[in-house]
């Protein structure tokens, strides 16, 4: 059996005193989309931020096999650890071009694959990236941290709020990332989830209470409800409640 | 119309001292969200520091003024980035204890310039030019101002051109914004804090030496009466933003010379009711990011 990218366990993260991660523990194979799924509020932003160490956590977080719990963000962040968080973050005073500059990490940066990707990008090169789009954001938000050699990706919430050409967008470009390097995905679109996962993760109340094939538990009506909160079918409307899923 | 000139030259020249302190505190309350109090010591520092080169060299020369300018900004950067690697980052994410240390540091260091320098106000003397008149459209204006405008204007001129064209300002244009981001994408942001304090206090240290030759004199407590009107700047321009400080620096020191004059000496009264305007109508500052 090849060893996880990334493996989870015992651990437990607050926020402002009170328990929003609790005895969280799951691994991400070295290939392939693992989804961390549930209801709104339940603490999958908080579970991807503790393992990044953006917020105060306990337990055991291993990265290829070595411990990361003890270390400070950015030494995560350079072992390899892409990361696109909820609602973009993008720097809207900076311009595209100095996000980009910005986020440029070791070696040389892989322009033409998120040229490829993003060409809009580049005609922005100059504009602040605070008056883009949403969907521009997110395209800003997934090329700065695609342009780097990333070897775990932990993307959140990457289609929340966008129009539905643009989700499909979200989609192609994690489908073309995932075919290089495995990725966490926090994500209410059960399309897209469907259309990219192979694994499942599905957090209540901060702790895990499913893990598996991700088709299995969405073509599993009864299950998803229970789960979720909706249907797993696959229909266009298919999402989860509105709301941050913190 | 001489009067105007007069008042109008000399607030500039008293709204670029309070630049000079006001640019640092500004950066590193943007980037670090601590206040410090101690702030006003390196200005101090600055100033001894350019008056002790200064009286082992020859003479009152611009070469005297120009080596003590450097050395106070020089001294003002080393103890400000010391100031933040042995005190303020070991309370890293502790904020409230990050500026009672700070206020410590403040009482502490005047009580030690105090025991090295002595209590009483020490002459200082430069260039002869400094102390002479230069007439504009009628009005008188010491010198001393227009040092304090240059001053102040290469060092803004020297701030921008950092932030906008450097790494290390981009990390801490970004990180004003959003720090924990400027980290998530695999920044040490805590060089940029150590970095933002050098440069607050190398700021600060010009300002001591400019102050110096201003006021005639260097003191353990110049810095002191200098850093309150710095903080009504940095609050009035909006805490975080190098334009705010520099905007508010102008408008507070302008108005505080003009309400010196026609409203009987009440410009530190007016500079309090406009802090306490600008907090109730716009409480981030004129060009603050968020309240």
């Amino acid at each position: 059996m090849t060893a996880p990218i990334l493996r989870v366990a015992g651990l437990n993260a607050r926020i402002a005193g009170q328990q929003v991660v609790e005895d969280v523990g799951f691994e991400v194979p070295p290939t392939g989309v693992t989804a961390l799924l549930g209801r709104n509020g339940v603490g999958k932003t908080s579970t991807i931020k503790a393992i990044l160490g953006l917020i105060d956590r306990q337990g055991l977080v291993e990265f290829s096999g070595d411990r990361i719990d003890s270390q400070p963000t950015h030494r995560i962040v350079q072992r390899g650890i892409g990361y696109v968080p909820e609602d973009r973050e993008v720097f809207s005073k900076l311009t595209v071009a100095e996000n980009m500059r910005l986020a440029e990490r070791g070696g040389a940066p892989n322009r033409s694959l998120v040229d490829d990707l993003f060409p809009d990008l580049i005609a922005r090169a100059g504009q602040a990236a605070g008056t883009l789009s949403g969907g521009q954001q997110q395209m800003l938000s997934l090329a700065r941290t695609l342009q780097n050699e990333n070897k775990l990706l932990l993307v959140d919430e990457p289609t929340k709020g966008l129009a539905p050409r643009i989700v499909l967008e979200v989609g192609q470009a994690l489908e073309t990332a995932a075919a290089a390097v495995p990725i966490l995905l926090v994500e209410q679109n059960l399309q897209v989830v469907r259309q990219l996962a192979e694994t499942v993760v599905v957090i209540e109340g901060g702790r895990v209470v499913h893990t598996g094939n991700a088709r299995e538990l969405l073509n599993d009506d009864a299950l998803t409800t229970r789960l979720l909160g909706v249907h797993g079918a696959a229909k266009d409307d298919d999402r989860l409640s509105e709301g941050a899923g913190r | 119309m001489s009067t105007v000139v007069l008042l109008l030259i000399t607030g500039l020249g008293l709204g670029a001292l309070y630049f000079l302190v006001a640019s640092g505190l500004s950066l590193i309350y943007g980037l670090m969200g601590v206040l410090n109090f101690a702030h006003g010591s390196f200005l101090t520092l600055g100033a001894f520091a350019g008056w002790e080169v200064a009286r082992r060299m020859e003479g009152d020369s611009w070469v005297t003024f120009a080596v003590s300018i450097m050395v106070g900004a020089a001294v003002g950067a080393l103890v400000a980035a010391a100031t933040e690697l042995l005190l303020i980052r070991p309370l890293y994410k502790r904020h409230i204890e990050q500026v009672l240390v700070t206020v410590g540091l403040g009482l502490a260091t005047v009580a030690l310039f105090e025991g090295i320098w002595g209590v009483d106000q020490i002459f200082v003397t430069g260039p002869a030019w400094l102390g002479e008149i230069t007439v504009v459209l009628g009005a008188r204006i010491p010198n001393e101002y227009f040092a304090l405008i240059v001053g102040a204007v290469v060092v803004l001129l020297a701030i921008v051109l950092f932030l906008k064209f450097t790494r290390y300002g981009l990390v801490i244009r970004a990180g004003v914004e959003n720090r924990s981001m400027v980290t998530a994408l695999g920044i040490d942001v805590r060089r940029a804090f150590t970095l933002v304090f050098a440069i607050g206090g190398a700021a600060a240290g010009i300002g001591g030496v400019l102050a110096s030759h201003f006021s005639g004199f260097v003191s353990p407590h110049l810095g002191v009466s200098l850093l309150i009107f710095a903080f009504i700047v940095t609050v009035i321009g909006g805490l975080g933003s190098l334009p705010g400080a520099a905007i508010a620096s102008v408008l507070v020191a302008v108005l505080q010379q003009f309400a010196n004059f026609y409203l009987d000496g009440s410009g530190d009264l007016v500079v309090v009711l406009l802090l306490a305007a600008v907090l109730l109508v716009r409480p981030a500052g004129l060009l603050g990011a968020k309240a």
